[in-house]
């Protein structure tokens, strides 16, 4: 969890992702976010994102976020 | 002998009065709504006593905005473009510098341009388009028009920290989209989706192929853009055939694998540009459309839109650059060498344009008008206009220009153009702030921004985004005791370069 905020964060210093839980409903995250997001975590947790997982509810707080990557790791 | 852009909705609407023009989930409208509520607000800004001069329009981007474009060139004026996607200090500077008597709004955005400090008259699309057609008032303001006269100022990023108002004409627009849309082969059957935002140029291909050829356009959601499987479902669900998207939208889709999953089915025609195609990216593409046309095109705002184009003919190595190919018809692409003398091939030149579609300049700024907008050095014998990039480019073996470099700092980041001065001179104005420099790291597409002073990095982002449009705000961001000097004293772009590059090493 401390890598994926570090990953947030650095995006966007001044928004508190573990709390925030609209990330997507209130336009914090635009396109270029995701598809960062989406490439630091192939980076630092060797899991890629499926397009089928690129949905708002999994982009809206840290925490789904989060749980989307241990769904994915589980997997492989 | 077509003076005017009208003449395509007029000439259209006789064909395809019911037909869809513009729409987007909300709202929709046909060919004879669009003349219709286009004369009446032209009546309203002509009954004003407007003529010749800007009309800010300020409207949540829908097809409405476009009514109130054609709106006010009705009324013989040009409509400056502003959204808030651009932020409030830009769009401040806008007002000031044109400083418009009148602004159309709609309900999202009245209340915001008054607290801004606009001082003209903001007016509600939904009041204006009730105003009675003044067929006799339209008809002498269209006999007094010239072709000369202008259609926009669009505002792009400039490295003071001031934008510049691109200003383009009737001329220009004309030459650029019968030939835009002659290489697209757009015509009735044509099924545009829309990308690019309203307050630039690019979005003239479909705004302007749209009533020129009697097609239809959808206007995305831009959160469709961040969620690939739906942006596949909407241009599913209009029958999208045509689009011409900047390059980050198309590897949006193909990066995510979304096309082993779902192709768009009705796509047929793909023009791109703006930025470089990745080539890993682009064979996804080939592959799940074989049968599409892609198409590259290149161009500053400075020369309407696009100049030249490259329809892919042949497979590219990883390595490869895509090429920009040739210029349109009416325009030439002259690579001008340091000393003037044009370059051979294979030589290095700067792009410089000549033609029709050269605009006007940049709006009340004569000394930045005159920097780039020079006399053509190879005639000495009358005045001819040409304009210089600052993009380097070369002619390949084949014969196709190849776009290599920029001159300067000048950088293309999701598609927009943004001067890495712009941001540092923003940041500079921070409280607190000593000094700042900006790189661009080409590899992971990222603007990094240095700086020394005494705010908090996340306190100097949260205020960037109170000066700076969305897509011009750094990435990453890192505070440093002092900024490294050149021997030259200047800030060491390079070694900022080596450090961030060094930095990812050390991360992964």
């Amino acid at each position: 969890m401390k890598t994926l905020l570090s990953i947030l964060k650095d995006l966007h210093p001044e928004i508190d992702f573990e709390t925030h839980e609209q990330l997507i409903d209130k336009g914090v995250l635009d396109s270029f976010d995701i598809v960062t997001i989406a490439a630091e975590i192939d980076n630092e947790y060797g899991v890629s994102i499926p397009a089928d997982a690129i949905v708002p509810e999994n982009f809206n707080s840290a925490k789904a976020l989060y749980a989307l990557i241990e769904r994915l790791e589980e997997e492989e | 002998m077509q003076r005017n852009i009208l003449e395509y909705l007029e000439e259209t609407v006789k064909i395809y009065p019911e037909k869809t023009a513009y729409a987007d989930e909300e709202s929709l409208l046909v060919f004879q709504d669009v003349i219709y509520n286009s004369k009446a607000i032209g009546s309203y800004l002509s009954n004003k006593g407007l003529y010749r001069e800007p009309v800010v329009v300020f409207m949540k981007k829908s097809p409405e905005t476009i009514a109130s474009f054609f709106g006010a060139v009705y009324a013989g004026c040009f409509y400056v473009p502003l959204d808030e996607e651009m932020g409030p200090l830009r769009i401040k500077m806008i007002l000031e510098k044109v400083d418009p008597k009148v602004a159309i709004c709609d309900q999202t955005t009245i209340a915001k341009i008054n607290e801004w400090g606009f001082s003209g008259q903001a007016c509600l699309y939904n009041d204006i388009i009730e105003t009675d057609i003044d067929e006799s008032r339209l008809g002498f303001v269209r006999d007094n028009q010239l072709d000369v006269d202008p259609i926009y100022t669009v505002f792009t990023s400039g490295s003071t920290g001031m934008p510049k108002g691109v200003t383009a004409n009737h001329r220009s627009v004309i030459d650029y989209i019968d030939n835009l849309m002659e290489v697209l082969k757009v015509d009735e059957n044509t099924v545009f989706g829309n990308q690019t935002p309203f307050y630039f140029d690019a979005c003239l291909k479909e705004v302007l192929g749209t009533i020129k050829c009697g097609a239809t356009t959808y206007i995305i959601p831009k959160s469709n853009f961040m969620f690939p499987l739906k942006l596949v479902e909407f241009l599913n669900k209009y029958k999208v055939n045509t689009v011409c998207w900047v390059v980050t939208a198309l590897t949006m889709i193909s990066s995510f694998k979304v096309l082993e999953k779902t192709v768009p089915e009705y796509l047929h025609t793909i023009a791109f540009g703006s930025e470089v195609f990745p080539i890993k990216q682009f064979k996804l593409w080939r592959q799940h459309l074989p049968n599409a046309r892609f198409i590259n095109l290149y161009g500053p705002t400075e020369a309407t839109g696009m100049s030249c184009y490259y329809e892919v003919d042949r497979d590219f190595d990883l390595d490869e650059a895509i090429p920009i190919g040739k210029p349109f018809k009416n325009t030439e692409v002259m690579l001008l060498k340091e000393d003037n003398s044009r370059a051979e091939s294979g030589e290095l030149g700067e792009i410089c344009i000549r033609g029709a579609s050269v605009t006007l300049g940049y709006y009340k700024d004569h000394e930045r008008t005159a920097q780039v907008f020079v006399q053509n050095p190879l005639n000495d014998a009358y005045p001819e206009i040409i304009y210089k990039t600052g993009d380097l480019g070369k002619i390949n073996e084949r014969g196709e220009l190849i776009f290599v470099s920029r001159k300067d700092y000048q950088i293309k980041h999701m598609g927009h153009r943004i001067e890495l001065g712009e941001i540092e001179a923003s940041v500079n104005t921070l409280d607190g702030i000593r000094n700042s420099c900006c790189i661009y790291h080409k590899e992971t597409s990222k603007i990094i921004l240095f700086y020394s002073g005494i705010p908090e990095v996340a306190e100097v982002i949260k205020n960037l985004k109170t000066k700076l449009p969305r897509h011009m705000i750094p990435n990453h961001v890192e505070t440093m005791e002092r900024l490294p000097l050149t021997s030259n004293g200047k800030i060491d772009r390079v070694f900022l370069s080596n450090e961030y590059a060094k930095k990812k090493g050390e991360i992964k």
